[in-house]
């Protein structure tokens, strides 16, 4: 079904499955309860899962197949920002204009940034993508202020001339951004028991996008193309001598993963219209560069994994302050209280980041393969089953997901 | 006229003359070794057909046309495939993978993105591929990860890889080191039927066993000159030969 064998068709079942859900899944605990502070199951978070989610899977594509490891993919997700914004700006303010308008302009930047940066490989290639987006960051904040309203960042105002649409609603605010008249910030809550759980129009929309884009990357990982991008993380010599020319290759697979980074960055606008140069900096590069690693490089899943974790961490983590740490370890005596406060209070809050490090310095040593690698583990310790036998199923089924 | 011509092919590497004048005419459909001591010149001369090495001065014509100032990956589209001195094979890849890749390289040409179709559906190519490597022995294995192979394993498969494109001119650096003797033996009885479907080969081999079963011509290099050129049976009594390999060892 849907081109799909059966293995990769369950996975993205159960991705479905999950995505759908998310506002329940992501809302375990009551809104009266302790413990409520790490539902993740607003809006505005899930909506940055799925959006990071697809720039990682994108990511993926260039990195995980072709091993070329890109630091400067935020460049197209900034140019795809600003793109959306304009064509809000100019056009109408549903956002599926806006959307289709950053993934053109991003697949354009990419090309144009692929074609010099993929003239070297291995680290040289890192810099110069590197260096383009660090230019454009910079150039976004001087001299292309006109386009990019510098550092207060472009966003929308009482005058836009937007031709399909109207400057400004009858009581003079900015309209909203909308999918065929449906609000992005509309939804509607459900209150059942101690749980509210709330179900956002925006962010179905992202989660619709980002299920296409996963089928997509399950397409082009199964596809000859697919192969052939794993070849030139494998051996570019021999692909030379086989009659194959690697460079349009991984031309390809940067633009590719420039578009999906483009449609992420279309997809915040549309959620919030407001782009900042900061979204361009290095460590938004760096950020995507983590996701992937962390969830499991040329995975199919492991991206979206690593880019829900990184934005758990970062949002609910550091939320928890030092008040919140002594109610819970109120327990303890005083003495020990304040001990143990001190101890956990650096990897919490503003200190999210040390956490972060510290997993993923783990990962990367006792998990290569990241969070997926860790998954299979922990399925082959239940499974039981003997080795040659897991031999023969990945020999009767098509490669498996992890591949 | 040959289907490989090579003329007055010089090639130095600083003040060392890897290859001195040489020339080659090889004929469709024939078997030509090259055989010399170690470091006589001969992968340096492959180098030179393949593209990875452009040669100080000379020609290399195959089939009509220069060879020179191509890219590899042209070069091998136009029929010339190549098994490396140590193998190159994708060992991150299954052998099937190994194996399809080349196969897709001949129908797709050097860049098609080929991308909706799966690879699982791609049974013509798949086919081809799960034959060449039962041709080799080495159906079983199709879906294990190249890397982990034997030494010899990988070379079979190099060699599949090379013959599932089915080359006008396929070109051996040392086919068979690293086997084992009954794999050795396999592999002269599969390059003989190959010879007889009509592909040319040069092949380099110090194993003369394979050398005098499969050659038609034999070009003995020595110091980057070929210092003989003749059919096997008047290379094992000629003295420069025997004087190239120092002594001339079991000739
Ligand atoms: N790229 C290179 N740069 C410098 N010197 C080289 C290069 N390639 C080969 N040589 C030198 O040229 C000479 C011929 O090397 P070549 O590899 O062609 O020998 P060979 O006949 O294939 O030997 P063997 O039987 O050991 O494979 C050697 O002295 C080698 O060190
Ligand atoms: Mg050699």
């Amino acid at each position: 079904m849907l081109g799909l064998n059966n293995k990769d068709l369950m996975l993205f079942a159960i991705v479905i499955a999950i995505t759908l859900l998310a506002p329940v899944i992501l809302n375990p605990f009551p809104v009266e309860s302790d413990l409520a502070q790490f539902n993740a199951g607003y809006p505005d978070l899930m909506q940055r899962f799925v959006i990071f989610g697809i720039f990682a899977i994108g990511f993926n594509i260039l990195f995980g197949l072709t091993g070329y490891l890109s630091f400067g993919h935020a460049a197209f997700l900034g140019v795809g920002s600003y793109a959306g914004v304009w064509m809000m700006k100019l056009l109408t303010m549903n956002v599926v204009p806006a959307i289709i308008v950053s993934v053109i302009f991003a697949g354009l930047f990419s090309l144009l940034v692929g074609f010099i940066s993929l003239r070297r490989s291995g680290i040289y290639f890192s810099i110069l993508t590197l260096a383009f987006a660090q230019m454009s960051f910079s150039l976004a904040y001087s001299v292309l202020t006109p386009i990019t309203n510098g550092e207060t960042g472009l966003q929308l105002s009482l005058n836009d001339p937007r031709i399909l649409g109207v400057s400004q609603t009858a009581d003079g605010s900015i309209p909203m951004t909308n999918f065929f008249g449906i609000a992005m910030r509309d939804g509607f809550e459900l209150s059942m028991g101690g749980w509210l759980f709330t179900f956002n129009a925006g962010y179905y929309l992202c989660a619709a996008v980002m299920l296409i884009a996963f089928y997509v990357s399950i397409r082009i990982f199964r596809s000859p193309f697919g192969v052939m991008l794993k070849a030139v993380k494998s051996n570019q010599q021999r692909m030379l001598y086989t009659g194959l020319n690697s460079r349009p290759y991984t031309l390809a697979a940067f633009v590719i993963s420039g578009m999906y980074a483009g449609l992420a960055g279309g997809l915040m606008v549309a959620m919030d219209p407001l782009a900042g140069a900061e979204r361009m900096q290095w460590t938004a590069s760096g950020e995507v560069v983590l996701m992937t690693i962390l969830g499991g490089t040329g995975t199919l899943i492991g991206p979206v994994l690593g880019s829900g974790l990184i934005k758990y961490l970062e949002n609910i983590f550091s939320k928890i302050n030092d008040n919140i740490l002594h109610q819970w370890f109120s327990f303890l005596p005083d003495g020990l209280e304040d001990f143990v406060v001190a101890i956990v209070y650096p990897f919490i809050g503003k200190g999210w980041h040390l956490t972060l490090g510290i997993v993923f310095m783990l990962v990367v040593i006792f998990l290569p393969g990241g969070i997926v690698e860790g998954g299979q583990r922990i399925g082959r310790l239940f499974r039981r089953k003997p080795p040659e036998d897991r031999n023969n199923t990945t020999t009767a089924a098509a490669p498996s997901a992890a591949e | 006229m040959g289907i490989l011509e090579v003329k007055g092919v010089n090639k130095r590497f600083g003040g060392l003359k890897a290859l001195n004048d040489v020339n080659l005419d090889i004929q469709e459909g024939s078997v030509h070794a090259i055989i010399g001591p170690n470091g006589a010149g001969k992968s340096t001369l492959l180098n030179c057909f393949v593209g990875r090495l452009e040669p100080d001065t000379g020609s290399v014509m195959f089939d009509g046309q220069s060879l020179l100032g191509i890219q590899p990956y042209r070069i091998n589209q136009i029929g010339v495939s190549r098994v490396f001195q140590t193998p190159e094979i994708f060992a991150d890849l299954k052998l099937l993978e190994n194996v399809m890749i080349p196969a897709f390289a001949r129908r797709d040409g050097s860049f098609k993105v080929n991308g909706w179709k799966s690879v699982g559906e791609e049974r013509e190519i798949r086919d081809e591929a799960m034959t060449m490597l039962a041709e080799l022995g080495m159906e079983a294995k199709a879906d294990h990860v190249a890397g982990q192979l034997s030494r010899g394993d990988k070379r079979r498969l190099e060699l599949a890889m090379c013959l599932v494109q089915k080359p006008k001119l396929l070109l051996l650096d040392e086919p068979t080191a690293g086997m084992a003797r009954a794999d050795t033996n396999n592999t002269i009885d599969l390059l003989k039927q190959i010879a007889k479907r009509g592909i040319t080969m040069v092949v380099i081999e110090h194993d003369m066993h394979v050398v005098f079963s499969l050659a038609d011509r034999i070009s003995v290099l020595a110091q980057g000159t070929v210092i003989v050129e003749d059919v096997p049976g008047n290379i094992k009594g000629n003295p420069k030969v025997q004087e190239a390999y120092l002594g001339g060892a079991h000739l």
